[in-house]
């Protein structure tokens, strides 16, 4: 590994274990038990300051600190990869911190840390998945004052949500929410299941791993115990569908995968490559090719001449 | 017109205090499925105030407001439970603002304005939701075009109407209206009233309207209440109040209208 | 050729260690000190303790050091430092009644018990830029000490002065020291929220924040018109009553700056008119701040007072959802983070609807074709 810079976390031993101190992990703990036990409730919590900014995923962090122990296996993604700035910079804070071992391999981990996805990988009943939260309330932009999306939940009145997806129907012919795309959990509460892309909102229905979800910032946490059923809220007539694409992975060839694009040239040439870094290398080892894969035997045409050079 | 003996609506002793000052006192009436009663006064008599505390929106400091639910009977409205009053206010009830603005949501199109209700009490077929906005539209006469347009792109007379669309999409029983002729023109008026009185009619609604308007009360209620100091004074069918009146200054506010 | 991005980690450290050099700047200059720093950008010093929530001069010195002179990001630092901390006592209500005071001065009252007492102030100083300053200059004259000490018991123009004749408000004075305090960095804050969370918040609350909104309190954007009836700055000590002695022991001494103000009357006819209040406590000296804060504590009163809410300085959830500095920059700043996963999605949904769109088009114009084929005359 490289070699890092004086790191006060380092130079200091006047730090805890994860950071946190014990009362404070008890009292996210507290809170954690309670949005298991209310599945979709945002419960509020007294957040505390951490040494890295609000929106970067200081409610994540506590969550993870609060859940990690000494023989936890921790992975870190942002945007599907392990080796994002911020994913890398969580990743060595708990490492730092709480010495625990980390990994790339979602199947080798018992606590993955995400901000915007859900592994492609299916995860297990003995896995944790703590989610990284900017704005819990999913009716904010509908109803800006805590006061009134508090009560609108207490008594379930979620009719303004629909009149959101109702206007996307009316103006674009279907639901224009590609992300933060809102959820009914067990028939109860309507969540946001955090920026993800909608891609992302049938895993987490019945899933087997806990999903814990925390906003810093906002101090709230909220949860699904393993098998919770979240719906994606839709029409009848005009059910919930996730996003699809024309192509494959250049690397790896996945097509059931999230793809992000890559920009090759100012030509207007691109490529698709698999969000989820860890699936599409381990496809590659399995030996799966895509067309843009540098190993591909020469002949083997694909649509962009250029990507080969 | 049906009417049953049986009053939908029931204002006992009815008093709001600011502090010291009156806001309301001792008003009782009862109100019958299908029947207008006009509460008229000048600013600050106190109709808009009684208005306020009869539709839930502020609890009175004395008296009750019963109204027989459809499921339940009669209730003490300010007895039930949070979540059961804003349920009766979102379907068995329905207020129109003066300021169509406060009544309607301005970010979002004609036809959203209109199914917000429908969608509030679970339905989820957005082909259902149109149609009756669509029929909605119609109804109060807005060309079906608009349907996908923003309230802020129509005129003060069109607004009202789709505030009142979007009050009535869910078959309400008891309409409470806050001077809703209030700022339109003349003309504008005339149609919107002309409007009122026909949806009035085939509805079979219950309406409680507040009017300054001498003239908007004749034309809708069947009943009138006449408001001064917080206090009503005088109360009897709409033709009988307005040629007959008994208290000073129900005759001067008679006499100020005709000499206009 | 495409090769997915690796070596974020080496990047960051990279970066890191640039961000030191740049802190560091010229080596040829010599290093700042943090004890210079404590001792001579000593306001810097004070709104980093009173925004990090934690009175520590040297810690503050040193963030300020660390955050190369960005203030925010020293409360930041302040702030990440002082959630570790365990509590082991809380201290008993200070008492600025009993402040060893700097400086005093009352708006209300010419002269007045204990007089005016100007203390170090930038008030009347004509801002011309002094470059003997800048070129080393002499030592700054030492200033004179006066003839007499000021009042032991100072005091106070709201509570000894003003409520004397009963013209003011009385402040719920709680008689019992210990009774809780709501503490927003404990607990999670719910609103309503009572004026000790209120206080909490704007005490900690970013300076520009308060100041803006205070200053749109005298904008007609509240109407809760304010004079200083009081500013203190001086020290004062902290004690704490440990459970098994019984008695109070002082553990130090803190600087306090103090705004108290009067406001606009409240009474009627049949109702004695009183002037209502607003309070302000900073750490050290910083008198801005805590005349800012009064007027807003006043704004914020609007619901107890019974005044309509119209600006947002009366807006308690508005006040306190974006006034903590730390938070704001987080959020804002996040944006700068990768959101190509959810730009994806947009992307993707764009380019669909826009072939959509040219698909409708393209129907539409080839029907209009085929009607003017069909009907070659009619459109004469």
């Amino acid at each position: 590994m490289e070699q890092t810079v004086n790191n006060p976390l380092e130079a200091s031993s006047a730090y805890n274990f994860a950071y946190l101190d014990e009362q404070t992990k008890r009292m996210i703990r507290r809170a954690l038990l309670k949005a298991v036990a209310i599945p979709g409730y945002q419960v509020p919590f007294a957040g505390r300051e951490m040494p890295m900014p609000y929106g970067w995923g200081t409610g994540g962090v506590q969550v993870t600190a609060a859940v990690i122990g000494p023989d936890d296996t921790l992975k870190v993604i942002d945007q599907g990869a392990d080796d994002t700035t911020n994913a890398v910079s969580i990743r060595q804070f708990f490492a730092k911190t709480a010495n625990v071992a980390t990994t790339e391999k979602t199947a080798e981990a018992s606590i993955i840390q995400t901000r915007h996805r859900i592994p492609e990988k299916e995860l297990r009943e003995d896995q944790i998945l703590v989610y990284q939260v900017p704005i819990p309330e999913p009716l904010r932009f509908l109803e800006p004052r805590e006061t009134e999306t508090r009560k609108m939940h207490a008594l379930e009145e979620y009719g303004l949500m629909h009149v959101k997806l109702y206007e996307d129907i009316s103006r674009h012919g279907h639901i224009a929410t590609t992300y933060a795309y809102p959820v009914m959990v067990d028939d109860r509460y309507v969540m946001d299941p955090s920026p993800t892309p909608k891609f992302d909102n049938p895993k987490m229905d019945m899933m087997a791993a806990l999903q814990l979800f925390g906003a810093g910032r906002e101090k709230r946490i909220y949860a699904l115990p393993p098998y919770t059923k979240v719906k994606s809220l839709d029409f009848e007539d005009h059910p919930f569908e996730v996003q699809s694409w024309k192509d494959e992975c250049g690397m790896c060839g996945a097509t059931d995968s999230y793809l992000d694009e890559v920009i090759l040239d100012d030509k207007g040439n691109r490529m698709f490559v698999c969000s989820d870094t860890d699936y599409c290398s381990e496809r590659q080892d399995a030996g799966h090719r895509g067309p843009q894969h540098h190993d591909q035997p020469l002949g083997t045409s694909h649509s962009n001449g250029k990507a080969a050079e | 017109m049906t009417r049953s003996h049986e009053p939908l609506l029931r204002v006992s002793d009815l008093t709001m205090m600011y502090g010291d000052r009156v806001g309301c006192r001792n008003v009782s009436f009862e109100l019958r499925p299908g029947e207008v009663l006009g509460i008229v006064g000048e600013s600050g008599s106190g109709k808009s105030t009684l208005l306020r505390s009869i539709s839930a929106q502020q609890e009175p400091t004395k008296g009750t407001v019963e109204y027989h639910t459809r499921i339940d009977g009669i209730r003490d409205i300010y007895q039930m439970s949070e979540a059961q009053r804003r349920l009766l206010m979102r379907t068995d009830w329905a207020f129109v603002h003066q300021n169509a603005r406060d009544g309607l949501r301005m970010n979002v199109s004609a036809g959203a304005n209109i199914g917000e209700r429908l969608m509030a009490v679970g339905d989820r077929h957005y082909g259902n939701i149109r149609n009756a906005a669509e029929n909605w539209l119609d109804k109060v006469e807005i060309a079906t075009e608009r349907l996908d347009d923003l309230p802020s792109t129509f005129s003060g007379g069109m607004q009202q109407r789709l505030q009142i669309a979007r009050n009535l999409v869910t078959s309400p029983r008891l309409v409470f209206m806050d001077e809703p002729t209030g700022g339109l023109d003349v003309s504008v008026q005339a149609r919107l009233l002309d409007l009122l009185r026909g949806l009035v009619h085939d509805l079979n609604l219950a309406v409680i309207i507040v009017t300054h308007d001498l003239a908007v009360a004749r034309l809708l209620s069947h009943r009138l209440m006449v408001m001064q100091r917080g206090e009503v004074i005088e109360s009897g069918l709409t033709d009988q109040v307005l040629d007959d009146p008994q208290h000073a200054y129900t005759q001067l506010l008679v006499s100020s209208i005709l000499q206009n | 050729m495409y090769v997915a991005v690796k070596g974020g980690e080496r990047a960051i450290n990279n970066a890191h260690r640039l961000l030191a050099e740049k802190r560091r700047g010229d080596r040829d200059v010599a290093e700042i000190e943090t004890s210079q720093i404590e001792q001579q950008l000593s306001l810097s010093v004070t709104r980093v303790m009173a925004e990090g929530s934690l009175y520590d001069r040297d810690l503050a010195a040193l963030a300020i050091k660390q955050g190369r002179g960005d203030l925010i990001e020293a409360i930041f630092l302040m702030r990440a430092y002082r959630t570790t901390l365990p509590r082991f006592a809380f201290s008993k209500p200070v008492k600025t009644a009993e402040m060893d005071i700097a400086r005093r001065i009352s708006a209300t009252f010419k002269d007045l018990p204990g007089g005016q007492i100007l203390g170090p102030t930038f008030d009347y100083t004509h801002r011309l830029l002094d470059f003997t300053l800048m070129a080393n200059g002499e030592e700054p004259a030492t200033a004179h000490t006066a003839d007499h000490p000021v009042d032991e018991t100072m005091p106070r123009v709201l509570d000894d002065l003003l409520n004397y004749e009963g013209l003011i408000q009385d402040e719920p004075n709680p008689t019992n020291d210990d009774a809780p305090v709501a503490d927003l960095t404990r607990e999670a804050v719910k609103f309503p929220a009572d004026r000790d969370l209120r206080l909490q918040n704007l005490a900690r609350g970013d300076e520009g924040f308060v100041l803006a909104l205070g200053y749109s309190t005298q904008r007609g954007y509240a109407n809760s018109h304010a004079f200083v009836g009081e500013i203190r700055y001086g020290s004062v000590a902290v004690e704490i009553e440990p459970e098994e002695l019984g008695f109070a022991i002082d553990i130090g001494d803190i600087e306090l700056t103090e705004c108290e103000t009067v406001n606009k009357f409240k009474g009627s006819k049949t109702k004695l008119p009183q002037f209502t209040r607003g309070y302000g406590l900073v750490f050290g000296q910083n008198e801005r701040k805590a005349i800012s804060m009064a007027l807003v504590d006043r704004a914020m009163r609007a619901r107890e007072m019974g005044e309509q809410v119209m600006g947002p300085a009366q807006d308690e959830e508005f006040v306190m959802e974006h006034s903590d500095n730390v938070q704001a920059t987080g959020f804002v700043e996040h944006i700068k983070l990768p959101h190509y996963v959810d730009f994806q999605g947009e992307l993707e949904l764009v380019r669909r609807m826009r072939a959509e769109v040219l698909e409708r088009l393209a129907k539409a114009d080839a029907a209009d074709a085929e009607n003017a084929r069909s009907q070659p005359e009619a459109a004469e």
